[in-house]
This record gives structure tokens, sequence and C-alpha cells, in this order.
């Protein structure tokens, strides 16, 4: 059979009981071990007897410790060796790759990473790594890094000088500005960049005068965020990664944490042993199923219809919380008539799973409480996924489930700092802490920033285009595609900056490659030159740059695990060739453009190594401090960031919480909300919307954040159902200066703070005192205490229901469960819904196979920087997709063997066939970290010399098709169609 | 005396591979050097169960007791290591070991160099003076003589493979099983080797055929 690790043409399948059998080179990557890595000092610290001695003494601890063993003995030792005579220093950082937060200590010798240890202390994963983490120190190498700045000329890269690059790229974006304004330029973010680098990039692109930027989230959980803030208040993981260990169930639905979040498993599966239910719903039986107690496999796109008729048991039996509802829940009603539509034969006709099963799941989170579920791409990526995430709210609330300890909705994030980048960086819709882009918005960061509005104002072309949100990057190409007339912004884009990101992890790659033969220019800011450099070198002879910036191992910052979790990564080396933090370059086109004194008016500039201008880390996270009222980014400072990655051992595992110590009561990682300035200690929120406990300890309540009543009913929480010890009992509105003063609480602030708080709200005081008077000495929660809304009325469908994927191999149900009204307007683009779908409505017949993509554990994102790394990319050295023994036959395709899958929109992917179970008959499963083929073709002649990654395959989204979320335009990745043919 | 032992606990293994990078990282194998392996069975359906493997370590070691140039030798710790100056390649050992441990790698310097065989060496490198170059060359690193265990097992995902003292990890296991009210059962291997609890006697000839 053909194992997925390994599986190559030119390797034999492992015969049983020669498991370990030699696996031949297919790439000799000879790499020097590095100078003097072993030079004893790591050594001889402890001679054999001695360690018995000390296993032995570990063997004594209690009853955690032997089930999340600390068997291993090593924290001490390393301590030990933070600082050596000899240049050994311990650099304690986070893996780069999910969104967990793995801590690293990487052992760095005279300036090269020679070793890396596990952290034992961090009470995320206590040491644990998955093989992407226990990789990491590979990018001590970096073989395969794009090394020096790079230019398009006559079809091949070609090195050129950083001035030169900085100048040629600068001369020509501030022509296309001039000829046809800032919004001609598109700015690809990134979800890898600290949140300093994140919140500059914000500031930069706005100072360049447009909102056309974007980056990973958008097309990972824009859904999320966007539907879950709708419903309580705040669009993040409600609890965390350790909080499940208080769980006593868990539905895992659209996502596979056994390989996209394997740390994560190390708190469920120690769940598992102390009684927690597990089951997945999924159209694949992943890993993370193969762990499950219950499993059962849904059609792709039909999570509605199933989340739905887990309710409609749930109702039936009488196990909803109706005090809960009735106390924190407005429009549940609403619901339960949509709810009872789904009788368990609609359920099964639809979703195809039987009824049993689907009344055991619902059972199984009802009479197992704190119950949880957990929700990633699967959910998400849906042109209903917004309305996807948002029966999963309604599930949880019914089961009142959210706001307790072992239940919330757990929503893993995807890469390291992709909350981080959501909370403060470069969304097209909002400024830092999703501030919105109203004037006031813009007001309220001008004074953070310490420029004149006006000015920020003057680089837009108008207050209109200031104020409206910008393309999403899951539609850049239809930015330059649509014709000129369609689109919403005077000019089509005619430059893109790729800063961070992979371009095949969007969809529609045949027209994305149109687009960027058109653009007049296309630059690529990253630490590999990643599949846009081949790509535009397929397309074009000149017109492309690449820039080298360096990693997180490179550079300082904070990111953001999923958790809120707030971490700080110290530099373990210096970067690497000629490459440059992002943060830094961002000066330096700042410099060019003429702004940056603008952009760094509060920040201390320095000079690294080389001369560069260096924008100061830390004091671009007291920025983001002294502005970020909205969610509590406010109290996380440099210094207490650091003083928790010091202390991590006197973290509880299970609760995050600090007893004793210099972080005595804290949050690791202050996981945001940590609301005030830093001075008021706030300690974090560990899970949101606790009312058992007080405010100042973590807690909280749904958010007041859709006025006080709709429709003549109140949205105001009940009485009773305020967090612990607040002086208000009862709903009340959010806070502002008004309130305070009627409350009679405004003499409580100080008479410096009533000069920054007057005319402001908790959101817009800068002087934190609102904050401080509510919380410290009222013991109130800020942004108010409301009912969580289940009708989110100023979305397309209020209460979700299902639509069928705009590709679907159900006609008779396309018919009954429509896609909505296309939209002329929608993020500056027209987009299709109906239209669309009633054109392919019939193209099953043609095409019956539904195709859908997913994660592996090897590889993240696009894949150029974990292909890149050979540790990685032998266990996965080619791209396949998971086909059912009975689609392989039918279209004579042997497993091992190159198939085509093709696609609807012509797209073409050759590959190798996995004929596997895994996957049902009618759904075939694609990996979507490949890139570097195109059609058949290998693309390496297009790539830099030497920097293309060593693993190369097709790219799932070349195929991919049309189709976007009705709130937040993420694109459909996860349901589309195919059919398979021998190659 | 304590005796080293590597328990892979199948019921939290995920099959990530992070034992085979860890390892890959702190040896700095090259590519087609794999000490380690995860093997999974199953695969795809239910039952899917995974499990890493390397040496083993044993007790009574059967490569140690075919070896022609006699070039392996048990620690203290009972840790099977071997001195690659006198392998002479002939590969016996890989007919002896039940599960596949010996390597011949064909990559450069030491892993491959005259067909010399490679396998896990739970950390504590070979022959030469602990922590030296030529130690490091031939072997990898040595942790056991800087007081921590194999890296495979500290940096698993999921904690599931276990690496130390016979006693100490048995315990953790057993703690494990009886949490899970599965006695012996989760272990891999156990139904092979005891049938199932339930049952009277096991049917290998099935477990056979079922691969």
């Amino acid at each position: 059979m053909l194992v997925r690790k390994g599986k190559s043409a030119t390797q034999s399948t492992p015969e049983a009981g020669v498991i370990l059998g030699a696996n031949p080179a297919l790439t000799a990557t000879g790499r020097k071990s590095p100078e003097g890595a072993i030079n004893g000092v790591l050594a001889m610290t402890m001679d054999r007897r001695a360690f018995l001695k000390r296993s032995g003494l570990v063997a004594g601890g209690g009853a955690l410790a032997t089930q999340l063993p600390y068997n291993m003995i090593g924290s001490a030792e390393a301590a030990d060796v933070a600082k050596d005579k000899t240049g050994v220093e311990v650099k304690r950082t986070i893996c780069t790759h999910c969104s967990v937060g793995c801590a690293v200590d990487a052992v760095v010798e005279n300036g090269v990473w020679v070793r890396q240890e596990p952290v034992f202390d961090s009470p995320i994963n206590l040491g644990a790594h998955c093989a992407k983490g226990a990789a990491v120190r590979e990018h001590g190498h970096g073989e395969h890094r794009l090394k020096y700045p790079m230019k398009l000329v006559d079809g091949k890269y070609k090195k050129i000088s950083w001035d030169q690059a900085i100048t040629e790229i600068g001369d020509k974006l501030l022509a296309i500005r001039k000829e046809s304004g800032p919004d001609a330029t598109y700015w690809v973010g990134s979800s890898k960049h600290s949140n300093e680098q994140a919140y500059m990039f914000r500031k930069f692109v706005s100072f360049f005068g447009t909102n056309n930027m974007d980056h990973q989230a958008r097309i990972c959980h824009s859904t999320t965020v966007a539907g879950v803030a709708n419903t309580w208040g705040y669009g993040a993981m409600t609890n965390s990664y350790n909080d499940m260990q208080f769980s006593k169930a868990a539905l895992y639905i659209g996502s596979n944490a056994a390989e996209a979040h394997p740390v994560s498993m190390l708190h469920m599966l120690h769940a598992k042993e102390n009684g927690c239910k597990m089951a997945v719903v999924d159209p694949r039986f992943t890993r993370t199923a193969a762990k499950a107690d219950i499993y059962s496999r849904i059609r792709s796109g039909t999570d509605i219809p199933f989340i739905w008729g887990m309710l409609y048991h749930i109702f039936k039996n009488g196990w909803e919380d109706t005090a809960y509802l009735k106390a924190r829940v407005h429009g549940i009603e609403k619901v339960k008539e949509e709810v009872m539509k789904w009788t368990p034969d609609k359920v099964q006709d639809v979703t195809g799973i039987p009824e049993a099963e689907v009344l055991r799941i619902a059972e199984m989170l009802a009479k197992n409480k704190p119950s949880t579920v957990v929700w990633c791409m699967g959910q998400t990526q849906h042109t209903v996924g917004n309305a996807n995430v948002r029966a999963m709210c309604i599930l949880q609330l019914v089961l009142g489930n959210v706001g307790v300890s072992g239940g919330g909705t757990n929503i893993f994030r995807g890469h390291d700092n992709v909350q981080g980048a959501t909370d403060v960086g470069p969304n097209p819709d909002s400024l830092p802490g999703y501030y919105g882009l109203a004037a006031g918005s813009w007001k309220h960061w001008c004074g953070v920033w310490g420029v004149d509005y006006e000015w920020v104002k003057s680089q837009f072309s108008s207050q209109v285009m200031m104020e409206k949100s910008g393309i999403t990057v899951s539609r850049w190409i239809d930015g330059v595609l649509e014709k000129n007339e369609n689109i919403d912004q005077d000019s089509n884009l005619r430059a893109v900056v790729y800063w961070g990101m992979a371009p095949n992890s969007q969809t529609r790659g045949l027209e994305m490659v149109e687009a960027m033969k058109l653009l007049d220019l296309l630059v690529v800011i990253d630490p590999y030159p990643s599949a846009t450099a081949a790509m535009s070198a397929m397309m074009r002879k000149d017109g492309v740059y690449l820039l080298p910036a360096c990693t997180q191992f490179e550079t300082v910052g904070s990111r953001t695990a999923s958790n809120r979790s707030i971490q700080w990564g110290e530099k373990v080396i210096e970067p690497l060739f000629e490459s440059k933090p992002d943060h830094t370059i961002m000066y330096a086109f700042a410099k060019k453009f003429g702004f940056e004194k603008e952009f760094c008016k509060n920040i201390k500039v320095i000079k690294d190594k080389q001369g560069w201008d260096e924008p100061e880390i830390e004091d671009i996270l007291r920025e983001i401090n002294k502005g970020c009222w909205t969610i509590g980014y406010t109290g996380q400072s440099p210094e207490r960031l650091k003083l928790h990655m010091k202390n991590m051992h006197t973290f509880d595992v299970k609760t995050l919480r600090a007893k004793g110590g210099p972080c005595d009561g804290d949050y690791f990682g202050l996981p945001w909300p940590c609301y005030g300035t830093p001075e008021m200690k706030h300690p974090g929120t560990p899970n949101l919307y606790d009312t058992s406990k007080h405010v100042m300890d973590g807690g909280g309540n749904f958010r007041a954040n859709f006025g006080v009543e709709k429709d003549g009913i109140s949205l105001l929480a009940e009485d009773g159902s305020a967090s612990k010890g607040a002086d208000l009992q009862m709903g009340y509105p959010e806070f502002d200066h008004v309130l305070l003063k009627k409350l009679g609480w405004w003499d409580d602030l100080t008479d410096d703070e009533k000069k920054l708080a007057e005319g402001k709200n908790w959101k817009t005081d800068r002087s934190g005192g609102i904050q401080r008077v509510v919380m410290k000495v009222h013991g109130c929660h800020p942004f108010g205490n409301a009912k969580a809304r289940a009708v989110v009325w100023n979305f397309p469908d209020p209460v979700p229901v299902h639509r069928e994927p705009m590709y679907s191999p159900r006609p008779d149900l396309v018919e009954k469960y429509p896609q909505g009204a296309d939209k002329k307007n929608f993020w500056r683009l027209p987009t299709l819904f109906k239209t669309l779908q009633d054109k392919v409505k019939d193209i099953s017949k043609e095409f019956p196979i539904i195709m859908t993509s997913g994660r592996l554990v090897e590889y993240e994102g696009g894949g150029e920087e974990t292909r890149s790394n050979p540790w990685l990319a032998e266990l996965q050295q080619e791209m396949f997709a998971e086909v059912n023994p009975k689609d392989a036959n039918d279209a004579g395709v042997r497993n091992g063997e190159f198939m085509w899958v093709e696609t609807p929109t012509k797209g073409r992917m050759k590959l190798r066939a996995q004929v596997t179970e895994r996957v049902a008959a009618g759904t075939v499963f694609l990996p979507f970290h490949f890139s570097g083929w195109w059609q058949g073709k290998d693309m390496l002649e297009y790539y830099p010399d030497g920097a293309a990654p060593i693993v190369r395959g097709e790219s799932v989204n070349q195929g991919t098709t049309y189709g976007y979320d009705s709130v937040t335009m993420m694109q459909e990745t996860k349901t589309t169609l195919c059919r398979v043919v021998r190659a | 005396m304590a005796r080293m032992k590597f328990l892979c606990d199948a019921e939290r293994c995920i099959e990530c591979n992070g034992c085979v990078t860890a390892c890959k990282n702190e040896h700095e194998l090259p590519w087609g050097v794999n000490r380690r392996r995860v093997v999974t069975i199953n695969d795809g359906v239910p039952g899917e169960k995974s499990i890493s493997v390397s040496c083993m370590h044993c007790s009574d070691a059967p490569c140690m007791a075919v070896c022609p140039t006699d070039c392996f030798y048990k620690t203290e710790e009972g840790v099977v290591l071997h001195n690659k100056d006198a392998c002479i390649g002939c590969g016996y050992c890989f007919f002896a070991c039940p599960f596949g441990a010996p390597q011949f790698p064909s990559g450069p310097a030491a892993f491959g160099a005259r067909g010399k065989m490679d396998k896990c060496t739970f950390c504590a490198g070979g022959p030469e003076e602990n922590g030296s170059k030529a130690e490091f060359e031939n072997y990898g690193r040595n942790r056991i003589s800087e007081g921590k265990l194999p890296a495979c097992a500290e940096m698993c995902a999921t904690k599931a493979l276990l690496a130390g003292d016979a006693p100490v990890i048995s315990d953790i296991f057993r703690d494990r099983a009886l949490r899970r009210g599965k006695a012996g059962d989760a272990a891999w291997g156990w139904t092979t080797a005891y049938g199932k609890p339930e049952q009277a006697a096991p049917a290998p000839a099935a477990k056979e055929g079922a691969k």
C-alpha cells in the first residue's frame, strides 16, 4: 500500500518488518555542520551516572507529570548554558509555522544557530513539536532562500543591489501613483509578520494612500472574524488549546488538527484520557478522525444542515440551556424556526449523515458539558462561510457553552501570527484594532501616530476612497482583469506587492497568471522567491522584482497565538545573506516616498549592523499599546511580555495563570483583551465572556456593539448575568464620558485622565482612564454587557441558511437551496453568486467529483518555505491526490501512478494518485502546499538560480473555481468539482 | 541499574513526524538517512494507528549476537551502540533486526562511507570521547552525556513517544492506560501478543492477512 510520506517513484515501498529500510536519496543536499558546533559547551554538564539519578528524581512528579510527562530532563541544563564564555547563547523564540505558538530555545554559538532545545517550561507546548517545529533550525541554513535583491531581465532573474531595487521600484510606484492614483497599487501583507511589522504595514500603505491591502486572514478565517464578532463581540478563539483539558466533549468540524495544529492534540488527547469524548465531522477520515470516538463523513459544503440537524434533536429533546438563552442570547426563536425545518430525512439527503449519527453527536455535546467545538478552513472557506461559523456559535449558545471553561468556540487560526496581523495589521476595511475606516477612526489613529489627519487624507485620492474598503487579496486579480467601468475605483490595479504571502494559496490560478501578465510592476518581498517569482517569470520577461526579507528568527517581535496569547520572540541570528527585516524594508521605502518622519513620529529609529535605519520594535509595540483600546492590546507592554517569556514555568498548564513569581495573577502571554494601560495590570483574558470571574481576573460578558434595542426588544443582558463583582448586576451599554457622568463615576478619574477622556468613549480615550475606572473601581466591562446575537440582521442571511456550493454535484438541491443574488459592488468589485451557479448547475455531468483541499503536517501555507527545508521535504516528496478506489478504478487510475485532475476552468493538475478509502467515492482531496509545476511541467527554469524549493508540484489552486463568501469575500476552496483522468 | 527504553503510545501518536525531524535536526542527518520512522497501519480507515519506530535497544539484541566483527556494545544504561570503525557494512545485523533499524545509507561522510551501518544511538553517541567532534561526525550528538534524553521523545508533539528509564516510562504509560480504561490494549502490539482482553486467544493469521 502506498503510504503518504516518502512516496516517490524512485522509492520502494517499505516491506513489512523492514520498516526502517534505507531511503535512497533523491537529491543529495550536502550540508556542512556549523564549525565548532559541538565544542563541548553543552556537553559534559553531567556524567551518565548523575543523569540516571536525575531521571529517577523526575519520576516523582505528580499526576500531571505522569500524564503530560516531564519525563525529560533538560530545562535546567538549558538554563545553565544561557550565558557562557565561549560565546554560546540560548535565545527563546516561537515556532514560525502554525498558530499554536510553540516555544523554541535556539542555541547559538558565535552567531550560528547550532542546536534547538525543547522548552519544557512553555505552558502551551511543554517542549513538544510537530515535524515543522522540530525542524525550524533549518532556517539558520536557508540554502534555498532568496539571497539578494533580483530583477527579471529578459525572462531571467538577475542580481541587483538594494539601492537599485529601492530606487527603481520606488520610482515606478510613485509614477503609477501620479498617473493613476494610489488605488492603482495593491499591497499583500502577511500573517507571518510580527504584530509590530503588520501594524507598521497598515500604517505604511495608509500613508501611501490606499486601503488596497490585505493578508492571509482573508482566505483563512475572515468569515470567522466577521461572523463570530457579529454574534458576540470579538472574532477570535474564545478559549485556548490548554483550556480544552477541561472539556468533557469536543466536536471537530472542518479541522484536521492532528496535521494542521499537531501540538494542540497534546491537550486534547490528555483530555480524552480524562474522559473527554471526541467527534470529528469531515469529508475525509483524517488523522484527527483516527483519534476520535465518533467520526461522521459529511458531504463537503453542507455544514449548516448538519448543525441544524443536531440542533433539531437538541430542541426536540429539550437539551437547550433555557436560562442561559433567556439571559444572554437574542433572537433564538427565529433560529429555531429555521432549525425545525431540517428534519432528519432532509439532513441525511443533503449531508449524507444518517439520523442516528447526527443524534449521537448532538447527545454527546448536550450531555457531556462543558463541551467545545473546533473549526478551521473546512467551515470558513465557503461561499456561506460567514453563516457556517454563526451556526456553530448558535450551537454553543444553545448549549450554554460560551463563556465557560472547557466550552467555547475553539477556532484554530492558521499562521503563527495570523491572529495578530488580523488584530493590528493590514485589513482593507479597518485600522489596527478593528477601528473601521470612518473619519473618527482615522482621527483616533492619527492622534496615536502623531500625524496630521489632513496630511493623511491628502495622501489618498479622496476622503471617499480613504473611507472605502479596499479590494481583498482573494480578488486582486479581478482588480486587474475586470473591465474598468465595473470596478469601484478610478484605475485598475497596475502594481502588486506580495509582501510575505504565497500566490498559490489563492484560487483561480489560471486567471492569476493572466493578471500577473497585465501588471506594470510586480514585487515580491519574502524570505523565499515564492511561487510568485516562477509564475510571473513564466508569463513575462521583465517588470518583476524580488527583495529578500528575513524570517522572524532574524529579528525580534511579538506574535499572537490562536488563543490570543502574545509571545515575544528574541532574535536568534543576524539576517542571512542580504535579507532585511520587513520593518526595515518598509522604512527604506518610506524614505523613498518621503514620509519616513511621519512613519516613525513616535518611534525610535536605530541603526542596524549594516547601517540601515530600523524602527525599534519595542517602541512600535508601545505605540500599538497606546492605540488599540477596542481589543485590549494596550496592557501588553514589551516589558511584561518579556517577563512572561522568562518565567514560563510559573504558569499553570490548564488555566494558563501564574501562581506567584514575578507574573503573579497574569495569564500567559496576556491574552487579549488585556485592557487598560500596562500599569493597570489587567491579567489578560483566558476565556472570553466568562461571567464567573471578575473583569480584573479576566472575566467578562457579551459585547454591547449592536445598539441597546432592536425592534423594541432590549439587546442588553438580563439582570443577574453580569460578570462577578460588577457594580452593575444587569445589562448595560458600552461606556463613554456621558454614561460615566450619569453614573457619578466621572470623579473617579484623575484630573489628567479627565482632560483626555472628555468627549471620548472607552475605545477612544487615550488616557485609559475610562477603562481603569469602569473595570478596576467598579468591576464592570467597558464594552457593556449585552446579549449575543443569534440573528445577525446586518448580514445577507441573518439566520444562517443552507445554500448549495457554487459548483455542486447535486443540481436538484441547487434548485431548492440556491445562492443569493449577485452583487454589483462588493469590496469594489462586481461579484457573482446566483447567475454563475445557474450557469454551472449541470456541470457535474462532466465533472462529477467533489474536489476539496487541505493541509499536510510537513508543510505550511503555500509551502515554499517548508518545501525548501530538506528535513521536511524528504518526508513528502511529491504532489498527490487522494482518490477513492471506486473513482480510481472507474477512471483506470492505479495507486502511485500519475493522473490528471481536471476542473471546469480548464485547470489540469498532474499528480500522483493515492488510492485510499480516506475519501469517499465522489470526493478527491488535494493538499494545497504545492507549487512549481504548471499543468504537468516543472517550473524550475523560472525560479532564480539556486532558490527553487526542493520539492515542487502542481498547485491545487491552478484549478480552483470562482466563489466568494457573501460578507467577507472569502474564497471557496473546499467544495468545487473535478474529474480524474489517467495520465 | 536503570535501563533506557523507548515506548510509543499508539493512542497518542498522530503521525506528525516530529520525532523524525527532531532526529534529523539534532544529528545533522543528511537526506536519505532516517534513524526513526513513523509507521501507520490501517491508513485512512477506522483503526488507523501509528507508531514511531527506531532501534529498540533490545536487552538481548539480535544485531549484537550476529555481528561478525563484534562491533556492537551496550552501555550501562542498556543502550545498544556500535563502533563504525569496526563495522564492515555486511548487513547481517539488518537481517537479524526485527525492526529494520540498521540502515546502510549511501550518503556522504560518516553516514555512508564504505557502506557502514547507521542507526539510532538513543542520542548516546559512540565509542569516542563524549561530546567530541569525532563522535559527533560519526554518530551525531551525545545528549545522554549532557543529561538529556533523546531529541525525538523530548520533542514529541503529543508525548506519545516516551524515552527514559524503563520503570519511569512504564509508570507514565500505565497511568494513561488506566485512565483510558483499556488496560494494556492501548499498547501497540498488545493484541497481537495477548489477544484482546475479552478474547481467549489471538488470531495471528487474521492479523497478518489484514495488512
